[in-house]
């Protein structure tokens, strides 16, 4: 039996010590782990907690990123909860095991501090890796501060485990931004915080001895087909209702409400900013700033990136009149992701919207207030023009020539 | 410690209850369904396996249908080893927060994987699994060659051996490269337990495998597994080559308890020429040519020189 830590209600906490203590209130049964900077400290406070008598479960410290969510793939067939944390160049590695955690339906919880991925080689926070997730089937929640990492990680146990669902998540943070950076967290009681995910239960659990099963099958043309989509169907279809269920239920908990799409002051803006990670608070200051001046201005942050909640995205921003995405990674050979996704999620709307793409802080370049109120100032007048007055892709805080293109 | 199952004789092992079903996709005469069936009948306790991509991976569990009756499962070609020591992680964890389903019961953790599993793409994965001390046995079914994706050279394919990324040609009598060690790589991991084995010796089989599963701790088996796709002899045939690679002693049978103590567990009555061997396969078919025999010497000489080392190391107990 693990013992339980007496924590005060707000504890200064980074969001790499917030997913820590998350994993070890859910009472996770196996973590299997590689440190990589800046996630690392996520798998040295879990050792901590092991040594010291706080984790009755199982902790592995394996030989590489891609062994590590093997490892998690191995005990989670096993019939347990299970979870792991990584970045960036590691993040890469365990790119193949990703696609089998979800296509094998196993509720593995993957905590990613989100950094650049190099050539050249850069520790610092941007989305790159985060990205590159994206078609692996997993669910993605966005934190940007680190109560979110530390709310999140439950809602996301809550989501992932539920039996109609079946799919893994991974709970974004930003790199140093978010990781490194410390901040009052309210926190639940080691109790509440295992209340609110409860008990696991297995399902095809390979631990069952009575009732043998074979995970990770070969399927060719005649059933690959039917598995992926099914697969896709329970992303699109059975998890958002479960998130905003899980939603709810935290709501309800803790008076911590989290929604698909976060917006501020979005209700009546003409020009908004779309954007993740700990940007959205930085635009939210700038939008009470430009608000004051009088301009009618609010953010989008994406709080599920996937499933990609295209339909409440299309919601809120229906009455916009002009648009930026703002992509913390380089699309490389494309507009960047966030504008694809949001011209997707408009196209068979009303919406007369202008939409435009800034690409920003990779490799942990900084996105100021001041970048911001130029955004807002280049949107004003793309509203006024009711067309792009600016190139469609631009970058922010790059030095030398701009590079901007379309 | 469960209790060993004991074994009388062939005709009751061969007809001992099945975990691996004879209902799989493998070839007439392939030798990874012989051993699958000698390791898991060499136990009545609980097994839960793993496979790494290979020949026995595609061809035992095609969906809708499994040809296993224990747990299983599958990931990628490097990390079998791996996924099997994340579930003997889990029945730890479980075991320790009273949450077993079946506490009274102790499933055996096993991981096959063919040669290019094992020698080369999940070398690491084994080596991180042994290092760390997970209970369990890894068993490569070694045919020495890629042969589910068709025939491509491996760190197993010995030297002069035709491969479809080696081929013998006019210039070239093939594989370049001596086969890897594994066993001694294995060994020096440190292991409570490695062995060679060989489908063919039935009972030293049983006997070093029920070792293994006694052994506290991770246990490599390398298994000899002729291919008849890819070595090119006939389906009937698998048994009489595996004998001939132990009796020409190509492939000693031996073990190596807690990495020093070293025993060769058969000694051929009649040792056969090295050339036999080779000369009833296909793929050595181009080194019976006056160009390329010099290479059966090399051969022999190589495998004397293996037993002597081999018997010295069993005298020297070291």
């Amino acid at each position: 039996m693990a013992d339980t830590m007496e924590l005060r209600d707000i504890e200064v906490w980074d969001g790499n010590m917030a997913a820590s203590q998350a994993l070890r209130q859910v009472q996770v049964d196996v973590v299997a782990a590689y440190p990589i900077t800046p996630s690392t400290p996520i798998v040295e406070n879990y050792g901590n907690f092991t040594a010291n008598g706080y984790v009755d479960g199982e902790f592995v410290m394996v030989e590489s990123e891609h062994a590590a969510m093997s490892g998690c793939i191995g005990a989670s067939a096993a019939g347990g909860r299970v979870a792991t944390a990584t970045s960036s160049q590691g993040f890469a590695l365990m790119v193949e095991t990703l696609y089998s955690a979800s296509g094998m339906r196993l509720p593995i919880i993957l905590n990613v501090v989100n950094r650049a991925i190099g050539a050249p080689l850069n520790v610092n926070g941007d989305h790159s890796d985060m990205y590159l997730g994206r078609d692996s089937g997993w669910i993605q929640f966005d934190a940007y501060c680190p109560q979110d990492a530390y709310d999140l990680n439950f809602i996301a146990f809550k989501v992932a485990e539920d039996h109609d669902v079946r799919l893994p998540a991974m709970v974004h943070q930003d790199g140093f931004m978010t990781s490194h950076t410390a901040q009052g967290v309210k926190t639940m009681t080691d109790e509440e915080g295992f209340a609110f995910v409860g008990e696991f239960q297995p399902m095809n659990d390979m631990l069952d001895l009575d009732h043998p099963v074979t995970h990770g099958v070969q399927t060719e043309e005649d059933w690959h087909f039917e598995h992926k989509a099914r697969q896709q169907h329970a992303l699109m279809t059975a998890a958002l209702p479960k998130i905003q269920e899980a939603f709810d239920a935290f709501e309800k908990y803790t008076g911590r409400k989290y929604n698909l799409v976060e917006t501020h002051m979005v209700d009546d803006a003409e020009m908004v900013v779309v954007c993740m990670g700990t940007s959205v608070e930085t635009a939210m200051e700038v939008v009470d700033e430009l608000r004051a001046k009088g301009m009618k201005v609010g953010v989008v942050g994406i709080r599920v990136f996937r499933p990609w909640p295209l339909e409440q995205l299309a919601e809120v921003l229906k009455n916009v009149k002009a648009i930026a995405a703002l992509d913390r990674s380089s699309p490389h050979g494309t507009v960047g992701m966030l504008y694809n996704e949001i011209a997707g999620s408009l196209f068979n709307t009303d919406t007369k919207a202008v939409l435009t793409n800034y690409i920003y802080g990779l490799g942990g370049r900084d996105l100021t207030k001041v970048h911001l109120v130029g955004i807002f100032n280049d949107l004003k007048a793309n509203m006024d023009a009711g067309k792009p007055t600016t190139a469609l892709q631009q970058y922010i805080g790059l030095r030398g020539p701009k590079l901007s293109f379309f | 410690m469960s209790e060993i199952k004991k074994i009388k004789n062939l005709k009751e092992f061969s007809t001992s209850s099945d975990r691996f079903e004879g209902a799989n996709l493998l070839c007439p005469g392939c030798a990874h369904s012989i051993i699958v069936r000698e390791v898991l009948n060499a136990t009545n306790d609980d097994l839960i396996l793993a496979a790494s991509t290979g020949c026995l991976e595609v061809c035992t569990a095609v969906y809708p249908y499994t040809s296993w009756d224990a747990s299983w499962i599958h990931i990628g070609f490097e990390n079998g080893s791996t996924a099997v020591a994340g579930a003997e992680a889990m029945y730890k964890a479980l075991k320790n927060k009273g949450r077993l389903k079946q506490p009274d019961r102790k499933p055996k953790f096993v991981a096959f994987g063919g040669d290019g599993a094992t020698y080369d793409i999940g070398f690491q994965w084994i080596s991180g699994c042994f290092e760390r001390g997970h209970d369990m046995m890894y068993v490569c079914l070694d045919n020495e060659v890629y042969a589910n994706t068709g025939g491509q050279r491996s760190s197993s394919t010995p030297i002069g051996s035709s491969t479809t990324t080696a081929p013998a040609g006019r210039t070239s009598y093939g594989e370049k490269k001596n086969k890897k060690d594994m066993l001694a790589i294995m060994a020096a991991h440190g292991a409570p337990y490695v062995a060679q084995v060989s489908p063919s010796k039935w009972k030293d089989m049983v006997a070093k495998i029920q070792k293994g599963f006694a052994a506290e701790g991770p246990v490599f088996i390398n298994a000899i597994s002729p291919c008849t796709t890819e070595w090119k002899f006939a389906p009937e045939d698998t048994i009489a080559i595996t004998d001939l690679a132990t009796d020409s002693l190509v492939f000693p049978l031996y073990e190596i308890i807690d990495g020093t103590e070293l025993n060769i567990t058969y000694r051929p009555k009649n040792i056969i020429p090295v050339r036999d061997y080779l000369g009833a396969q296909g793929r050595f078919k181009h080194l019976f040519t006056k160009q390329y025999e010099y290479l059966i010497d090399e051969w022999q000489t190589r495998v004397d020189a293996k037993w002597e080392q081999l018997q010295r190391r069993e005298e020297a107990r070291v």
